[in-house]
């Protein structure tokens, strides 16, 4: 059984006298132990929201929660408040973008990764200290004793990063989801912090949810890799797949768009036209109409459902019309 | 509107006075430091950040150097400085002829009009209170270009449209537009007073993907139409490869490596660009899977106490006993027109030197580089 299962997962967001927002809108995946699933998609696609939603971090108003997230047989959306709070940063961690913005800057390190160890695993004095130490210095921080008395300014970005998956760590968590963990972070340091994340899924069998705009992190890094688009799962494969063979016309278009350091200079860049915001409604159009090369009268009439792909195995598709297989060929493989 | 194609017309503007073989700017030494200060009545320094060191770069009429490098590297100190938006502390900047260190004033502010920067962020380097159009006429209005018989409306009608931007926007307001679009404002705007030099500090970092591509192909459609010279400063490496002619590499204030596009990538010879390049994920698994990655350790040094010898000695996978950390390494032509500031350049060329430590030993990670 799977460790993590969402299941039609809903987020609208309600303010009076405004249009709803629905931010997810039916979202299903599933994430085994020592498996790394990767959500990508552009700004606004959703993918931030999916995780704090599993979290349980949303806020109580404005908020109408939909579907189910299953954590090891149990819905997280029926548990107590309290019970929440000792099952996230025990069994379920985040790593969050920002570093900054997400540890305390008026509290030494060591006392926010000391916190984690008190509040689950009962540790005090020497013990938790000795422990956070340790931690700090799993994750590649030199000199970790020292650096316990540090504040978070006093850390580089790379070394911040590193903390807060230090404390992420702290209790072993058995699911570990990562919010664009590498995004504020120069190239070489991410490729230190991906390495990283990596070891930790083959060494200790944790499960990795990886959400992400960038595809080369994912193409790196995930087994399975799900495209969202306005709120929807549109493809669903494993990274070879899906970067082999890619179906979807946004996924696709997405390939087309970055430039390759493998691929030779001067392939132009095919962009995909209009922006993120050019959406229809889902409910009764496919969302990505507006701005797709392959589109379709009934693509504007009618919402296709994510289904399995009839042309290719364990490849799941929200499409009319998708790509014919193989337009994009794997490049220098 | 988006995948308009412009056609190419008159001969570009900034290639028409004669003499194209000389650089359109060229920088020579240049050095930016600020300054440490201590005490609060008598402060006195106690030293500097170098955040440029000491920068020799040519830059060809038409074509496009891009300068990479990561956070705190000092390229964007280094394309401020160039249009003088922070001052050198030493060093030389010759634009077409001009030496723009030593002008002051009004003609400052008049030889502005032929170097112009598109910033980061549209969001924050567009007035949100200005409309597109008052945006646009501004920098006309400030250089007293003459209006045509309806003010100034057509040529924002002629900007809008080379930047694929409907008639319509004129009116409108920064927040009325996506991310995407108001970066062509932003482009737009530097274009408004028909620049030679255009510095694109990180043009489409901000943007979405897919919106990205749309950007850079802009940028290369108005370069072609309007003859104009870029100097991209980003940090993307895939990036800055697809539109630069010339690609400068910056660590910790002084250019590692400087090389035509291509060959640089093909034959990286500085063992910073080798493994910048093998840390930038390709979105394609066999590949991603085949590389071997060369883990740097450790962070940037500070810049206000650089090590000694090479910079880069202290992360270096490619260290060795002697030389590296006492002797500083100068920037030499090792192949045609590619230039690099490491004494070992040869030997890795070759393959006679390999590096320390690959991703395949988890140890990599873990070892700090020991304090010059």
């Amino acid at each position: 059984m799977a460790l993590l299962d969402v299941k039609d997962l809903e987020v609208v967001f309600t303010r009076r006298g405004r249009r709803d927002v629905r931010a997810v809108d039916g979202v299903s995946f599933s994430v085994d132990p020592g498996q790394t699933v990767g959500l990508v998609g552009e700004s606004g696609c959703g993918k931030s929201v999916t995780s704090l939603a599993v979290m349980g971090l949303l806020p109580k108003r404005g908020v109408q929660r939909g579907g189910s997230v299953y954590f090891d047989g149990a819905n997280l959306f029926d548990l107590s408040d309290d019970r929440m709070r000792d099952m996230r940063g025990r069994d379920i961690a985040m790593v969050f973008q920002d570093p900054m913005t997400s540890l305390n800057p008026v509290v030494p390190v060591g006392v926010q990764v000391t916190e984690v160890l008190e509040r689950h695993r009962g540790m005090r004095g020497a013990a938790a200290r000795s422990e956070a130490a340790h931690l700090l210095e799993r994750v590649g921080i030199p000199e970790p004793e020292r650096r316990l008395g540090d504040y978070p300014h006093q850390l580089s970005g790379g070394m911040r990063q590193r903390a807060l998956i230090a404390m992420s760590l702290a209790c072993q968590p058995r699911l570990l989801i990562a919010d664009e963990p590498t995004t504020a972070l120069d190239v070489t340091i991410q490729a230190q912090i991906l390495e990283l994340l990596k070891e930790l899924v083959t060494d200790s069998g944790t499960a990795l949810v990886m959400i992400t705009h960038d595809l080369g992190v994912v193409a790196g890094l995930c087994d399975v890799v799900n495209v969202m688009y306005s709120g929807r799962v549109v493809e669903s494969a494993t990274r070879g797949e899906l970067f082999g063979t890619p179906r979807h016309p946004y996924t696709g278009g997405l390939l087309r768009s970055v430039p390759r350091l493998d691929q030779p200079r001067g392939v132009a860049l095919n962009p995909i036209p209009g922006s993120p915001s050019d959406t229809l409604p889902w409910a009764e159009a496919c969302a990505f109409a507006p701005r797709c090369g392959n589109v379709e009268s009934r693509c504007r009439e009618s919402s296709p459902a994510l289904a399995d792909d009839p042309l290719r195995p364990a490849h799941e598709l929200r499409c009319f019309n998708p790509l014919a297989p193989a337009v994009l060929d794997e490049v220098g493989s | 509107m988006t995948d308009r194609t412009l056609q190419p017309e008159a001969p570009p503007v900034g290639d028409t006075d004669g003499g194209s073989d000389t650089p359109l700017l060229q920088v020579r030494g240049l050095t930016v430091h600020f300054p440490i200060k201590k005490g609060i009545l008598l402060e006195r320094q106690v030293g500097a950040v170098r955040a440029v060191d000491g920068v020799d770069l040519d830059v060809a009429r038409g074509t496009t150097y891009g300068l990479v490098g990561e956070s705190g590297c000092g390229k964007s100190t280094l394309g401020r400085a160039v249009l003088r938006l922070v001052e050198p502390t030493a060093g030389d900047v010759t634009f077409d002829g001009t030496d723009v260190r030593a002008l002051q004033g009004e003609t400052l502010r008049r030889m502005r009009r032929r170097m112009q920067m598109i910033f980061q962020d549209p969001m924050a380097s567009l007035d949100p209170r200005q409309s597109v159009e008052s945006i646009l006429t501004e920098p006309l209005k400030a250089h007293r270009i003459e209006a045509g018989p309806g003010g100034h409306t057509a040529r924002v009608r002629e900007l809008l449209d080379l930047v694929g931007l409907p008639a319509n926007a004129s009116g409108r307001y920064p927040h009325e537009f996506s991310g995407g679009q108001r970066q062509r404002v932003g482009i737009a705007r530097a274009i408004a007073l028909n620049p030679d030099l255009i510095v694109a500090d990180e043009p489409v970092s901000a943007l979405d993907v897919s919106i990205q591509a749309q950007v850079v192909n802009l940028l290369e459609e108005l370069q072609d139409r309007l003859g104009l010279t870029y100097l991209v400063i980003a940090h993307d490496l895939a990036l800055v490869r697809h539109i630069s002619d010339t690609i400068g590499v910056m660590y910790l204030g002084r250019l590692a490596e400087q090389s035509p596009s291509d060959d640089l990538y093909a034959h990286p010879l500085h063992p910073y660009t080798i493994a910048l390049m093998s840390a930038v994920p390709i979105p394609g698994p066999a590949v991603e899977d085949a590389r071997e990655r060369i883990l740097l350790t450790g962070d940037l040094p500070s810049p206000a106490d650089p090590p000694a010898g090479c910079r880069f000695h202290t992360r270096c996978p490619f260290r060795q006993a002697t030389r590296c950390h006492d002797e500083q390494p100068e920037l030499r032509e090792v192949r045609p027109g590619h230039r690099v500031a490491c004494h070992w350049a040869e030997d890795i060329l070759a393959g006679r030197l390999t590096a320390h430590a690959s991703a395949h030993d988890p140890t990599a990670t873990r070892v700090e580089a020991p304090a010059p």
